[in-house]
């Protein structure tokens, strides 16, 4: 569904806008393509298949990844990157393979060195064969999604309907995640364990305890895209499988998404940094390298500037959601993601209690769809001001989806009435999904007849919400986004750079660094 | 009906008002994991007889997923309420709006109140720590890092206790917050008792609050433990911030 613009925006602004995101984010950039970091570096050794847990260590859940890449950060150190010892090693080191290698780092017999030379050339050269076959895996999933679209079929409405899974225990999320489907959803998004962000490790295998969530690992990858491929073709439209690409393990998750075909993943450019307390530079550093991955694997990413309005005021701070979508917006075509990508994240939080709260929402929700029109806009529902009543909730979720058939919105996350109530039963999810249908089913064509009044309400908000916007794109530019940051102009925490979970894990490239896997993903990006 | 309604009239025993004073009607909805038919509407008004609904009315049933059905019962219930029986828990300190905490703090301290966090000993589970102090909080709660008032510091795991003192004396903090998980050989009171100590030892009665949480810990065992206050499982990041502006009022001038 295209929608015509009707706000009036001026172009000029909405150029300007763009040109100083652009701007705020070209330092930024600058500083991730100068470091790296221990989980791009680990994202690595996945690409070339490395897997498996080292059986010795602590209760045998530190994946061997971790240890080797430690082991040459120790020896070495990693400013050249992971890739030249490893393949230097394996090529000189008579190993039958790279698991070989891992186990012997594990037993402690392994001396890395930074090879020079026609040794260098050599390793390199075997490094990028090794990345070339990982992507290549990734490139054959692609195109089996692309298949399987093609013959199974899209959702035959817009927005997609998003529904979350969350039991802890991967094998009581498949039926739960194949019930959806058969009940209407068209996404599948399976929530992360509490906590598993800050875990600088990806637990391995098919995991069945998780604090209000389960562990995103390969394994249970396989077993839900598995799961949801079957019920897809029972359903005829193929189901969507979302997870997180957030926290300390942000690039080795999204090559896992690519391998094991995932279908749209979180991935906020500032999330870790506000909520998560995450260093910025390993942030802006890990998030680079997965959006390559995102792009590479037609990955469809979602943002999260929902988690703005929930902290602060959804009315006041309406700009610094325009401002991060933006910014997500520059990093991310940088990264080499084209716009039907973009699943900018907004949502439907002003208090309900405030006059005229319906148009506002509407303003801003229609300013996000002008703003970005060729991306799939994820329009999230109301939780802050969910208060127990579920009845008011209820009636709450119904404009939510009202608004969200409106503004021709891409994906929309299924509001529950019993938010901060309970997780949701089966009869809250049937409910809710009864709601979507009546508004999509009454109202799908409102669009074509609404054009908000010229000089009015709603579009006097929004161009307000766009200028403020532009004003606080200057001062980050002014400032640079990390002295931004560190000033708490986002959200109202201060992280400063130099601060914040994850730092250690942080190094600046020397000359001479490789990344077998950067190289051909920048390769096929330009 | 020429009785006034309201409790007077009935001597404290009061039943459910539905648009008659003693008609005692309830609105219920329910699943039962049986499909939808006449028995199924039938297992439904059993359910709500059981519950003490008669006379009880399906006034909607619909078949919901498979094998499921989804049910809205109308009824007249036949207990009754003695209202001066109702017994309320007081928990010791109001639960309070992030709103209000703030204004508290600013009116009594005027300054920002400075909240130190950690996981000590060998434990390496910050999730509790972090759903109290991370902004992205818990149970829809956000965490203390989202009060403007506090300075939230949150040293993670693993913090040896005189490092804690020492950066709780360096920082001039109000309250420290301590999340224990593991309770291996009471792993988790024998840290506690090495935490109050090395706290009261360092700086007497101007050592900062100290609080600990955990699922495992008994909230009764303050005393013996040497802490202000133990939180349970569940805690949510508003109760911790409703009890420190508490404890600060009644704690003035004896920390710091």
């Amino acid at each position: 569904m295209t929608i015509r613009p009707k706000l009036g925006l001026d172009g000029r602004t909405v150029r300007k806008a763009r040109r100083l995101a652009q701007r705020a984010t070209a330092p930024v950039v600058e500083l991730a393509k100068t470091h790296t970091t221990v989980s791009v570096e680990r994202a690595v050794l996945r690409l070339a298949g490395m897997t498996g847990t080292d059986p010795t260590l602590g209760s045998g859940e530190i994946p061997w990844v971790n240890r080797v890449v430690d082991t040459v950060r120790d020896q070495v150190g990693l400013e050249y990157g992971v890739a030249l010892p490893v393949w230097h090693e394996l090529r000189t080191g008579g190993y039958s393979s790279l698991d070989d290698l891992a186990e012997k780092v594990g037993s402690g017999s392994v001396q890395f060195a930074v090879p020079t030379g026609k040794d260098r050339d050599r390793a390199a050269r075997a490094a990028l064969a090794a990345a070339r076959l990982g992507l290549s895996n990734i490139d054959r999933r692609r195109k089996e999604r692309d298949r399987l679209i093609r013959r199974i079929g899209d959702p035959k409405q817009r927005p997609w309907i998003y529904l979350i899974v969350a039991t802890g225990d991967i094998y009581e999320d498949i039926p739960q995640a194949q019930a959806a489907a058969r009940a209407g959803a068209d996404v599948v998004a399976v929530i992360r364990s509490t906590g598993q962000s800050l875990l600088d490790y990806v637990p391995e295998g098919a995991t069945r305890q998780g604090f209000a969530g389960t562990y995103a690992t390969q394994e249970n990858f396989r077993l839900m895209r598995a799961a949801l491929d079957d019920v897809s073709k029972e359903v005829g439209r193929y189901v969507r499988l979302t997870n997180y690409a957030s926290g300390l393990c942000m690039p080795e998750i999204a090559t896992l998404a690519g391998l094991e075909r995932l279908d749209m993943m979180l991935n906020d450019s500032m999330y870790g940094i506000l909520f998560r307390d995450i260093n910025p530079i390993r942030t802006f550093v890990d998030q680079r390298f997965s959006r390559m991955v995102h792009a590479r694997a037609g990955i469809i990413i979602n943002t999260g500037e929902d988690n703005y309005l929930t902290t602060a005021d959804a009315v006041d701070e309406a700009h610094t959601v325009t401002v991060s979508q933006l910014l997500n917006e520059a990093f991310a075509h940088e990264a080499g993601l084209a716009d039907w990508q973009l699943g900018l994240g907004h949502a439907f939080e002003i208090n309900p209690d405030i006059p005229e709260s319906f148009r506002l929402e509407l303003a801003h929700a229609m300013l996000a769809r002008e703003l970005f029109p060729d991306a799939p806009l994820k329009w999230m529902p109301p939780t802050k001001h969910m208060t127990g009543d579920v009845f008011r909730g209820y009636l709450l979720d119904g404009f939510f989806n009202l608004i969200g058939t409106m503004t021709g919105q891409g994906i929309l996350l299924v509001g529950m009435m019993t938010e901060a109530v309970v997780t949701p039963w089966l009869s809250d999810r049937d409910l809710a999904l009864q709601n979507v249908r009546y508004v999509l089913n009454a109202a799908g064509g409102l669009h074509e007849d609404f054009r908000p009044a010229r000089g009015g309400f709603i579009a006097a908000r929004a161009k307000q919400v766009l200028t403020e916007a532009v004003d606080l794109l200057d001062r980050i530019v002014d400032d640079g986004l990390l002295n931004a940051i560190a000033d708490g102009t986002f959200g109202i925490t201060k992280r400063p750079a130099d601060r914040g979970r994850g730092l250690e894990g942080v190094v600046r490239r020397a000359d001479g660094y490789h990344n077998p896997a950067l190289e051909l993903m920048e390769a096929t990006g330009e | 009906m020429n009785e006034p309604a309201g409790l007077a009239a009935t001597g404290g025993i009061v039943r459910p008002y539905g648009d008659t004073t003693g008609d005692g009607m309830v609105q219920l909805s329910f699943t039962l994991p049986i499909p939808h038919d006449a028995r199924a509407e039938g297992a439904a008004l059993q359910l709500a007889g059981k519950m003490g609904m008669a006379p009880a009315m399906v006034v909607h049933a619909k078949a919901m997923s498979e094998g499921f059905t989804f049910f809205v019962v109308y009824g007249s219930v036949t207990h009754l309420v003695d209202v001066s029986k109702v017994e309320v828990i007081e928990r010791e300190y109001p639960l309070l709006p992030a709103k209000d905490v703030n204004a508290q703090i600013k009116r009594t301290l005027r300054r920002k109140l400075v909240v130190l966090g950690a996981c000590i000993g060998t434990d390496a589970h910050t999730v509790g720590i972090d759903a109290i102090l991370n902004v992205k909080g818990f149970a829809g709660e956000k965490g203390l890092e989202y009060y403007r008032e506090m300075r939230v510091l949150n040293l993670g795991a693993q913090v040896s206790v005189p490092e804690l003192v020492h950066r709780a004396r360096a920082e001039r903090c109000d309250a420290v917050l301590v999340s224990q998980v593991v309770t291996q050989r009471d792993a988790h009171l024998r840290n506690t008792r090495e935490l109050s100590a090395a706290f009261r030892e360092a700086m007497g009665t101007r050592r900062p609050l100290l609080v600990v949480g955990g699922p495992r810990f008994d909230p009764a065992m303050t005393d013996e433990l040497g802490v202000d206050r133990i939180f349970g499982r569940g805690t949510t990041p508003g109760e911790v911030a409703s009890y420190l502006v508490h404890a600060m009022g009644q704690h003035r001038g004896g920390a710091r």
